[in-house]
């Protein structure tokens, strides 16, 4: 097989320019939000004592597991040595630690102090699970650095494999850590289930394949370089598998729920009573998410280059809808602290949450994703990442 | 026949004693709070453990004293905006879906033998005193609220609002998380908790505070003697606060 050629990426038209004038100008309202939250306190946004984690944590864990699993394609290529998947092997780890770095952005810019960063990477207490996660966020990022290092330099390619295998272990690790951020929430009937910690490393193939599917078709596109379609279309193949393993978990994880008596009213919420949850649920991450890019990734008929990215697109909305009913959806219904009695409280502590995102929330968000693509643009810029022509060689 | 000036003399001799043994009382009062309270150098010990019983039968629907108190005791300030406001105590009103039977108490940290929320904080800001008091070391907590998430009882608050008029007893800090802390303040020097104050000057009395590891107190011989339950005793968290009648 012919050595894979790389080369740099580097706009020149206007419309370049522009694209990027416009993600710079995304990423600094993220800053500006982020300051304005921090500087009038965070009453200032949709959060509150009851809904604690609101629409930044969505964006931002919707990036983290995203990393996680973008990495996936390159695993495949070293890890499995699937030959036609490792000239993706770069641009899947450049993606995977860009999607990590803008994930950990919106984090740490929506902590109450994200001044005291420092002690976050200086004091831990390695009983929370929270804390764990840092460590594998950290680790994950020195991890895929060196992965990515070890698979361009070409005296120490012999040893990309065992990077690679070690940083797959790791990704399982650290998306296991993000699920159970909230399977370990024992006092929430809408959480404490160890399925979250599976369902989030099949999230994260999810979300991970389909934004690597999107970044690199149009990094080709408007690199100018020839797409392998079937290439795009075997990994939806691949997409199109994990999306039922994601349905089996969310299957399994609501059917537990139904059985057990004292999570049926959390379950009615979600299914049938929750309004914007319950909408959610079946419309974006159920229909939009799962059956519509099945029917797209399986049916023959769809197996075109722009009906498959519109699959990515739609699986992206089914798994943003997923997190959002998750995190908010499980914070917005009740604690059951009086089992049997009518609550009263100033506090509405026994009704249903309300939680309606503001303005910065979503700027902070956005500007998160705005600073990935950035991050993305920018190396492809300066370094040989990205496959010089998909040569028909390579099958 | 006693004249007027035996009366004097015999108003004196009274009004004297009765000065002698008040001043007495309150200094022996005093005396036995000193002799509870540790010196700001003393560590906390272990062998105390500092709880709560609530006589929930006693508790007045109307009343809001315990929380007066504490608002005033840690200087918090509401907003108007319930589920954004600092809350370390608020009051709760019950009725049995079965029974239709009313009850009224206070929630507040429940100061849990197990704390979740100590498990879950990622930079041990969240701590348990060797008393049993669950405290947040302002200076550590970051604002990622994952022990607002975790509190079985909703009994932290973030702080979302800029802070004027701090006590220096009661330090605060915008984007961090609190909740009540017992008034350790007060409990140090000897004192009895805000709130419990509060209850006390209101005629309620329906609060009792104590050291539930010295048999000989109050708070033990109740709780031995009178049947009282922890919220959400299925967590076995082990909590310091207890509630009667419910």
């Amino acid at each position: 097989m012919p050595p894979i050629r790389y080369s740099r990426v580097v706009g020149k038209s206007k419309s370049y320019f522009m694209f990027l004038f416009s993600l710079c100008a995304l990423a600094l309202s993220g800053l500006v939000a982020a300051h304005f939250m921090d500087t009038n306190g965070h009453h200032v946004t949709g959060m509150t004592n009851r809904v604690v984690w609101g629409l930044p944590h969505v964006f931002a864990i919707f990036l983290i597991v995203g990393a996680s699993g973008c990495l996936n394609i390159a695993s495949i290529g070293t890890v499995f040595g699937r030959q036609d998947y490792k000239p993706l092997g770069r641009l899947s780890a450049l993606v995977s630690i860009a999607l990590l770095i803008g994930g950990l952005c919106v984090l740490v810019l929506d902590l109450g102090r994200p001044d005291r960063l420092i002690i976050a990477m200086t004091h831990f207490n390695f009983k929370s699970i929270f804390a764990w996660n840092i460590l594998l966020y950290v680790g994950f990022l020195l991890i895929v650095v060196v992965y990515l290092w070890f698979m361009m330099e070409p005296r120490m390619k012999i040893y990309s494999r065992k990077v690679g295998v070690f940083a797959f272990v790791w990704r399982f690790i650290l998306t296991t850590g993000t699920g159970s951020i909230f399977g370990f929430l024992v006092a929430r009937k809408s959480y404490d289930t160890a399925i979250l910690a599976p369902l989030f490393i099949v999230l994260s193939l999810v979300i991970g394949s389909a934004i690597f599917i999107l970044a690199h078709s149009a990094i080709m596109r408007f690199g100018e370089r020839p797409l392998r379609v079937p290439l795009i279309s075997k990994i939806c193949k691949l997409l199109a598998l994990f999306l039922c393993l994601l349905f089996y978990m969310t299957l399994v994880q609501h059917l537990s729920f139904s059985y057990a008596t004292e999570r049926h009213g959390v379950e009615k919420f979600i299914l049938a009573e929750g309004g914007i949850y319950t909408f959610l649920f079946w419309g974006v991450q159920i229909l939009i998410g799962t059956l519509l890019p099945l029917i797209v990734f399986l049916v023959p008929y769809f197996n075109r280059l722009s009906f498959l990215l519109m699959g990515c697109c739609m699986v992206l909305l089914g798994g943003f809808a997923q997190l959002y009913v998750i995190i908010i959806g499980g914070q917005a219904y009740p604690l059951e602290i009086f089992p049997g009695y009518i609550v009263e409280d100033g506090f509405f502590s026994h009704s249903i949450a309300a939680y309606v995102p503001t303005i910065p929330e979503l700027f902070l968000g956005v500007g998160g994703i705005a600073l990935v693509v950035i991050l993305v643009m920018m190396v492809i810029r300066i370094l040989p990442f990205v496959e010089e022509s998909s040569s028909s060689s390579v099958h | 026949m006693m004249n007027d000036n035996s009366i004097d003399h015999y108003r004196r001799r009274f009004l004297k004693n009765a000065g002698v043994t008040a001043a007495s009382a309150v200094g022996g009062v005093q005396l036995i709070n000193f002799a509870n309270a540790k010196s700001d150098d003393q560590a906390v010990a272990d062998s105390v453990r500092w709880g709560m019983l609530v006589d929930t039968s006693k508790c007045a629907t109307d009343c809001t004293a315990c929380v007066d108190s504490c608002n005033e005791e840690h200087g918090l300030e509401l907003f108007d905006r319930p589920e954004s406001d600092v809350q370390w105590i608020r009051k709760v009103e019950l009725q049995n879906k079965s029974t239709g039977h009313q009850v009224s108490l206070p929630m507040l940290c429940q100061h849990c033998e197990n704390p979740p929320c100590v498990d879950v904080c990622p930079t041990g800001a969240s701590f348990k005193r060797d008393d049993g008091v669950v405290l947040v070391n302002k200076h550590t907590c970051i604002g990622c609220r994952y022990c607002v998430m975790a509190c079985p009882y909703l009994a932290r608050s973030f702080v979302h609002e800029n802070l004027e008029n701090q006590r220096s007893w009661s330090p605060r800090g915008k984007g961090t998380v609190e909740s009540c802390n017992f008034c350790v303040h007060r409990v140090d020097k000897g004192e009895q908790p805000a709130c419990v104050v509060g209850c006390q000057s209101d005629g309620h009395k329906a609060l009792l505070f104590g050291d539930l590891n010295d048999p000989d107190s109050e708070i033990s011989n109740r709780a031995n003697t009178i049947s009282s339950r922890e919220l959400r005793a299925d967590l076995s968290l082990n909590t310091a606060v207890r509630y009667e009648g419910l």
